[in-house]
């Protein structure tokens, strides 16, 4: 088990600069998740981490040691990659060993921890089989199984998960979950799923363009979004943005009008006030309201999602629950209360109006 | 109007018996067009082999296929034909073309993994420069080529047709193997790095298994190229015990009594034996090969 360090980590492709001046410490025995949208660098992180990127400037650390010029192979860690990157000449049994034979582990060790690995992921009876025989499920477990046998100080995912179906997804997820809190190994986690990220991590890092936007526990990125762009990215669906104007009394929303603020002069003219589809209020008990038109309703089961169209022509998305019966063209008043939603100011960055109140 | 179940199952039968005729049709017509092309492909084989068994006079005088007499007697005495038996040329050209097919798929398969693989300084530059290599016609190097062998003391010997191909000189097995190892997932190197691989031992324990199409084509082709060659033999073997077949054979024509035709075509036939032996043996590995890169 190691803790890890980042110090000003900056890494360029030629001219291109991709990551920005990272810094982030992982806690030794945490599961960290790294998410962001596509191209925002996460992968290029962890393989900085993993020792297959050069890094171009700043420092990694893992337990005590500067790694910047410790070759991957020498890192004591695992990685689990996207395409699985099975061997595809060995057969299964041959591709959990590998690693441990180059470690030049006596056979008898190998023996007894590609045993105990293919046991705990339930692919005993796949070992003698070659990576193109496995469904894609399979090819994961081994995966897995590859980087669990090295015992590792630091476990690396690079999107495992993004090659399965929906359902195996599930499914992997609370594998992972258990291993992790079977082993308790240090993990980090890359993945442009924020369901992912949400239900597994210790602590979430929420990137953008090669720069950490919010590093925090599930429930306080969901809670606390500390900017604009991390209030709409984790949340799915995601969270209504409205642009609001400032006056003496609080912030005038359109359709909704007057949210009464206690306003004092360091506030901006213009702010954004974000409210989560669930924290809409449908029985009109909120402090304003407007009333607008369901143009689609997007029924789950438990739940139902309504898009409202709301007269400015703005559509926000509302949540109720499973039992309502709602039909497009239904009209409906929603209402919000200030101290349920989130405030931007002009710079992006949350206003913590209410955030001691609610934690 | 409604179509019954009948009507179904007839119509579905109709449609299954036109298209099987139609597939024996073109059956018929693919195997026949095949076959011309084989025959036509095997004809100087066949007749090589005929002449190989029919007496000298019979071999240009008359043009029927079939020999008037089975001259079996042609393959011992060819074998002895010339004061030195055929074994040690056979046992010659197996030296040189067993050292150069070993040659050129270790060093080119080293080249091209530096190539596919590795960050070195000049990489661009030297590909480039081993890519223009491919555009030199050989005739224009060969003259260059004998002074270099000859100042180094290397004509009459094996060397200037083996050493070159331990050094990687076939550009175009370099390149072809390049193409090959850069299609191998990227992913595969990181995962056997992170499993605390040396490049040489992703070298070996990766690429190279992964890359056996690519290894016995330029095995096949340096094994045809090699065993056939008369240019190179010819130029830097002088010694007629050093002789490979080729060679060998071309002292069957002898420029002052009558050439032994029936006697160089039966040694023909046995020289052509290994390269097809080669080819049946190696040529499973490009099959298995492709078979086995189902990669992902
Ligand atoms: N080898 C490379 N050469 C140049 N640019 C690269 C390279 N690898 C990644 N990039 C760029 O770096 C950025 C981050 O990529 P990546 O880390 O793969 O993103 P993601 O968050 O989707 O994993 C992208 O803009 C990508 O285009
Ligand atoms: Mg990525």
């Amino acid at each position: 088990m190691a803790s890890v360090s980042l110090n000003n980590v900056v890494k360029s492709y030629g001219k291109v600069e991709v990551i920005h001046g990272v810094d982030l410490e992982v806690v030794d025995g945490e599961f960290l998740v790294l998410v962001g949208p596509s191209g925002c660098g996460k992968s290029t992180l962890l393989r900085m981490i993993a020792g297959l990127e050069e890094i171009t400037d700043g420092t990694i650390s893992i337990g005590d040691r500067i790694v910047n010029d410790v070759p991957a192979s020498q890192r004591n860690l695992s990685m689990v990659f996207q395409s699985y990157a099975l061997y595809p000449h060995m057969s299964v049994r041959k591709n959990l060993a590998f690693g441990l034979t180059n470690l030049k582990m006596p056979k008898p060790e190998i023996k007894r921890r590609v045993t105990e690995a293919a046991k705990v992921l339930q692919i005993e009876e796949l070992l003698e089989r070659k990576p193109r025989q496995l469904s894609g499920g399979q090819k994961q477990r081994v995966a897995i199984g590859r980087a669990i046998v090295r015992e590792p100080q630091l476990f690396l995912f690079d999107e495992p998960l993004s090659n399965l179906d929906a359902e195996l997804r599930v499914q992997m997820r609370v594998e992972l979950a258990d291993m992790y809190h079977r082993l308790g190994t240090t993990m980090i986690y890359v993945t442009h799923d924020q369901v992912e990220a949400m239900t597994m991590a210790t602590r979430i890092v929420v990137l953008r363009d090669g720069i950490i936007e919010q590093v925090g526990t599930p429930f306080e990125l969901y809670n606390f979004p500390q900017n604009k762009f991390v209030a709409t990215f984790i949340g799915s669906p995601k969270m209504n943005m409205f642009e609001a104007t400032v006056d003496g009394i609080g912030a005038v929303l359109p359709d909704f009008g007057t949210l009464a603020l206690h306003v004092d002069d360091t506030w901006a003219t213009k702010i954004s006030v974000g409210i989560r589809p669930e924290q809409f209020a449908l029985n009109g008990s909120g402090e304003t309201s407007s009333t607008g038109t369901i143009t689609l309703v997007e029924y789950l089961g438990s739940e139902v999602y309504l898009y409202v169209k709301l007269p400015s022509g703005h559509v926000v998305l509302a949540r109720d629950n499973g039992k309502a019966t709602h039909k497009a063209g239904d009209s409906i008043t929603l209402s919000i209360t200030a101290s349920q939603a989130h405030y931007y100011g002009e710079n992006g960055l949350r206003m913590p109006l209410f955030d001691e109140a609610n934690s | 109007m409604t179509l019954t179940a009948e009507d179904h199952q007839a119509a579905a039968a109709a449609i299954r018996a036109t298209r099987a005729r139609r597939a024996r049709r073109s059956a018929i017509i693919k195997h026949f067009f095949l076959a011309s092309c084989t025959l036509i492909m095997i004809y100087p084989l066949i007749w090589l082999f005929m002449s190989s068994l029919k007496p000298d006079n019979q071999i240009f005088g008359d043009l029927s296929l079939w020999p008037s007499a089975f001259q079996w007697n042609n393959y011992p005495e060819g074998w002895n034909g010339l004061y030195i038996s055929f074994g040690t040329f056979f046992k010659n050209s197996a030296f040189v073309t067993i050292l150069a097919v070993i040659g050129n798929v270790v060093s080119c398969s080293f080249a091209a993994y530096a190539f596919a693989r590795l960050e070195f300084k000049g990489r661009t530059i030297l590909f480039a420069l081993m890519m223009m290599t491919l555009m030199i016609p050989y005739h224009v190097v060969l003259i260059p080529q004998y002074l270099l062998f000859l100042q180094a003391g290397w004509v009459n010997t094996y060397l200037p047709l083996i050493v070159p191909k331990f050094l990687a000189a076939d550009a175009f097995f370099v390149f072809l193997m390049i193409q090959f190892f850069r299609q191998l997932p990227r992913d595969l190197d990181e995962a056997a790095m992170i499993d605390g691989c040396s490049p040489f031992k992703i070298y070996w324990a990766i690429i190279i298994p992964l890359s056996l199409p690519a290894l016995a084509t330029a095995a096949i082709f340096t094994f045809i190229y090699t065993w056939e060659d008369f240019l190179g033999p010819l130029i830097y073997l002088t010694d007629i015990h050093d002789y490979t077949v080729p060679l060998a054979l071309r002292s069957f024509l002898a420029q002052d009594s009558v050439s032994q035709y029936g006697q160089m075509f039966a040694i023909s036939v046995l020289s052509i034996l290994p390269i097809i032996l080669f080819f049946v043996f190696f040529q499973k590995f490009i099959i298995r090969g492709i078979a086995m890169s189902g990669l992902k």
